[in-house]
């Protein structure tokens, strides 16, 4: 939004909006930065300061480009006890940064960290914390934290404030806010003395199951393709793992197929499994109950494939092929095919 | 052992309403349920009761309708039901609940597991459990998927954006769980008779020795400012009959025009 803000030293009285960091495999997740990105532009509209905190063990992605994103510091609590994400740890942790700065807005990605240590610090600080948020602003007559967050399946959107608690805290929803321009900035990274009890916790912490490269989260994909009922049987998600494997994308699911147990609960999309907000989403015989709907209605593009043209699915759908999908997909997949090869053609044209 | 589960009355329909107002919701009796994920921390009480002997005391806040969730609650195996029922709990937010919540658990407790869904299909906000577990002060873990019991600590298996995390937590403790941790079961009529027959325990604002300022509404660090409804539809390519080969020309250029092929 305001881009001289970045470069020229922004006023500061002493106001600042933490952004927790998000860190997944020993790097820092782009929610993060997005986050960054969303409260910089909020931070000049208040002449706050954007503190980045980073809670971890030896993390790879170099701290120093935080400033690049938007950041004005960056609180580094860096510890081997940190590697594994621990609730008590990080609250103790966070309850100390916060007392110490008064933040008037703490933010956190909603990821399954955000959303378990955001909680648990709000109820400690005696505050209020908006769930999932999707737009964040500043009330002009207030300068309060403006929360908005989808509620009952994304029906309703309601906009949130914290009129008399501090901080005023969200998480947000990743991949909602764009990733801010990367700009050449300089800070040094502080790296405070908190004390070693801290580190101490009633929980132990017994290891980490990574997932294997081919069951990656569906909602870091850019292409998700689900199954509904429609697919008749288990076996026909192969169909669209076929597809899903041309498009490099992941395949979700209803929640009806997930009950039915055709296919594993990490791939269900909608109120009750994930949200996803892929650039092409593709539904395949789902009907597109609310459950679902909740769960994909903002991605980009939506293709749905039904036989009803009644179906739900078509009226939050930009493409609607309304037949039969064991005629459709292998169709798309005959014609994705044809593509690549012309595209492989044109190159040794070249 | 004491167990508690906290469970809440959720719409089943896709009707719900909405109060302008204030920007609460407007609840029916009509198509309530219990919470989908609350089942699954219902169901996990009632197998670890099995395991490890106890009793299962069940826990909602909400208007007078929502004792039928607690019916059933105990019509799939809880033995005793409460109802945090007080026109003053109205509108509270997540904090407010918390707090109420945690004033009965306190005053009835202490209870060595504390099991509820990791959200709720209406508000989706899934932060009621954490904070139960601050302000009681005891170790939780959310989004547990698998939990092997043993007789003074829990072993969870939390679904995380990397995979599995595994902890183990000393009782007491609380957990949020999520639908796979287990397969709910039906009511027997056996259990059906005793849930309609059960006297549910109601208790409001004096009776939790709380005041009206820290509950509902005026008890909430939040505060609805604006509700809207967002355009959902959209303008949509209709394509059937001989026309999908055209619909599937369309496909083909948008994921080419997104850079997917």
């Amino acid at each position: 939004m305001n881009n001289t803000a970045v470069n020229q030293p922004r006023q500061i009285e002493s106001r600042s909006f933490f952004v927790i960091a998000e860190n997944q495999d020993g790097c820092i997740h782009s929610s993060t930065l997005e986050l960054i990105g969303k409260a910089s532009e909020l931070a000049a509209i208040r002449r706050a300061e954007v503190v980045t905190v980073i809670i971890g063990s030896k993390i790879k992605t170099p701290l120093d480009e935080l400033f690049c994103y938007g950041a004005d510091r960056v609180i580094s609590i860096d510890n081997e006890s940190l590697a594994l994400f621990d609730p008590e740890v990080w609250t103790k942790i966070l309850t100390f940064l916060v007392e110490k700065e008064k933040p008037e807005v703490v933010l956190a990605p909603a990821t399954t960290t955000g959303r378990t240590v955001l909680p648990c610090l709000a109820a400690k600080l005696k505050t209020g914390l908006t769930a999932d948020c999707t737009g964040l602003d500043i009330e002009e007559s207030t300068g309060l934290l403006l929360q908005t967050r989808p509620a009952i399946g994304g029906n309703v959107m309601a906009t949130i404030k914290t009129p008399n608690c501090r901080p005023q805290m969200a998480t947000v929803r990743p991949k909602n806010f764009p990733l801010p321009k990367y700009k050449k900035r300089y800070g040094t990274i502080e790296r405070p003395d908190v004390p070693g009890s801290f580190f101490e916790s009633r929980i132990q912490n017994l290891g980490v199951k990574k997932l294997e490269n081919t069951e990656k989260n569906i909602q870091d994909y850019d292409v998700v393709i689900s199954g509904g009922m429609g697919l008749r049987k288990p076996e026909n998600f192969d169909l669209l793992k076929e597809l899903a494997r041309l498009l490099d994308g992941a395949v979700g699911a209803s929640r009806a197929t997930v009950e039915a147990k055709w296919i594993d609960y990490s791939a269900q999309v909608g109120l009750s499994g994930k949200v996803v907000s892929p650039t092409i989403y593709i539904a395949a015989g789902i009907s597109g109950a609310i459950q679902h709907l909740a769960g994909m209605q903002t991605s980009e593009i939506i293709i749905a494939i039904n036989k009803d043209p009644g179906a739900p699915i078509f009226r939050v759908a930009d493409i609607s092929l309304c037949g039969d999908l064991f005629e459709i997909i292998p169709m798309l997949i005959e014609r994705i095919r044809n593509e690549r090869r012309g595209k492989s053609h044109d190159r040794h044209g070249l | 052992m004491r167990i508690a589960v906290l469970i809440k009355q959720v719409p089943d329909s896709d009707c719900v309403k909405i109060n302008e107002k204030d920007g609460t919701i407007i609840r029916d009796s009509a198509g309530n349920v219990i919470n989908p994920l609350d089942l699954n921390a219902l169901e996990e009480a009632v197998r670890l009761k099995e395991l490890l002997t106890g009793t299962i005391t069940t826990i909602t806040m909400g208007p007078p309708q929502a004792e039928f969730a607690l019916r059933e609650a105990i019509a799939l195996g809880a033995d005793n039901a409460v109802l945090l029922c007080d026109p003053a709990f109205a509108g509270a937010d997540t904090w407010a609940t918390a707090r109420t919540i945690v004033s009965f658990l306190k005053k009835d407790g202490p209870f060595d597991i504390i099991l509820t869904g990791a959200k709720t299909t209406d508000g989706e906000t899934g932060q009621v459990g954490p904070e139960v577990a601050a302000l009681l002060d005891v170790p939780f873990a959310t989004y547990v998927s698998r939990a092997e019991w043993q007789e003074n600590s829990v072993t969870v298996y939390r679904s995380v954006e990397e995979g599995i995390q595994i902890q183990s937590l000393p009782f007491p403790c609380l957990l949020t769980v999520l639908s796979n941790l287990n397969e709910t079961r039906m009511p027997t009529l056996a259990g059906k008779k005793k849930g309609r027959r059960y006297e549910i325990n109601t208790l409001g604002l004096a009776d939790l020795g709380l005041n009206r300022d820290e509950v509902g509404l005026s008890g909430s660090a939040t505060r609805v400012c604006q509700i809207f409804h967002p355009k959902v539809t959209r303008e949509t390519e209709f394509y059937m009959g001989k026309e999908l080969e055209n619909g599937i020309d369309r496909v083909i250029s948008i994921l080419r025009e997104k850079g997917i092929i």
